[in-house]
């Protein structure tokens, strides 16, 4: 049984379609973060697949960025995350209302 | 034979494992779940060749990403269940398919239609590491730099934000309490002056 590019790119999807399912779901603003790690993850997956199958470094360098962008999401996120807290007590996206008129 | 048999065993722990990260209502058992599906993905890697990828996986997941998570859970109330609103979910499971379906073609499209030739191919010669290095310092500079000044922005606002006194809005407040607040300020700083 040999391994193909197309078993990869499908855990991909089906670990990208998780993700998803999480972002839409949760109203948690922590939870949904951790539902958006999951999705980079995923893409990542598909990117280190692609420069295996298509010999081509490529795919690696972009996931390189993408955990950098990722890591920098996470420090930035959670300041906010944690600074939202200290001020109302809450991280319910459903109650996040203030800019309304 | 081996590879295939790590493939659908890894597969099938990281799958479980997002699942219960997106499902549980406990957030704990969601940190948890999730470190542990980020160290299976990293076995995706070792398998697919790009080592240093697999362990840069370990250490900026597993490490970094995760310990911030960790630290930052520490500010809320993690013991409590996690409340959800669930209004339809056929609809959300009817969009994730449709999504997931859409990023296949998306990947699918390009290498469907032309042939690809590869821009910097994979030398056997070199170890993965090397290669990377080579590749990433000569090709991918500007990147690798922009990347290492938004990195550097976004410590910055790390801990600026999670710093003091960034729990008062002064958008959200009156005139009258952005005075009564200053002056409290000016009376404290004057107070630790005299002593």
């Amino acid at each position: 049984m040999e391994l193909t590019l197309n078993h990869y790119l499908v855990l991909s999807a089906v670990l990208f379609a998780i993700g998803l399912i999480g972002v839409m779901r949760r109203k948690n603003l922590l939870m949904l973060f951790f539902a958006t790690e999951i999705l980079l993850n995923a893409v990542n997956v598909g990117m280190a697949a692609i420069s295996h199958y298509r010999g081509d470094y490529t795919g690696q360098m972009f996931a390189f960025f993408i955990i950098a962008i990722a890591a920098s999401e996470v420090a930035v996120g959670l300041g906010l995350l944690i600074v939202w807290y200290k001020r109302t007590g809450k991280i319910d996206l459903d109650q996040m209302t203030s800019m309304r008129g | 034979m081996f590879e295939a048999v790590a493939f659908y065993l890894f597969a099938a722990l990281t799958i479980v494992m997002f699942t219960i990260t997106v499902m549980t209502s406990q957030a704990l058992y969601a940190l948890t779940a999730m470190a542990a599906g980020m160290i299976f993905i990293s076995a995706f890697f070792f398998i697919l060749g790009a080592d240093f990828l697999g362990a840069i996986q370990i250490i900026v997941y597993t490490g970094a990403v995760m310990a911030l998570y960790a630290f930052g859970m520490m500010f809320f109330d993690t013991t409590r269940n996690v409340i959800e609103k669930r209004n339809n979910p056929r609809f959300v499971v009817i969009l994730g398919g449709l999504a997931a379906v859409l990023v296949v073609l998306i990947v699918l499209a390009p290498i469907v239609t032309t042939d690809l030739n590869a821009h910097y191919p994979i030398d056997t010669s070199v170890g993965n590491s090397q290669a990377i290095g080579m590749v990433l310092f000569t090709k991918y500079l500007v990147p690798f730099e922009v990347a290492a000044v938004m990195l550097l922005v976004a410590m910055i606002a790390g801990i600026v934000l999670a710093g003091k006194k960034m729990d008062k809005s002064l958008t959200l407040m009156a005139d009258e309490e952005i005075a009564l607040m200053h002056a409290l300020s000016h009376d404290t700083t004057e107070e630790k002056g005299g002593h």
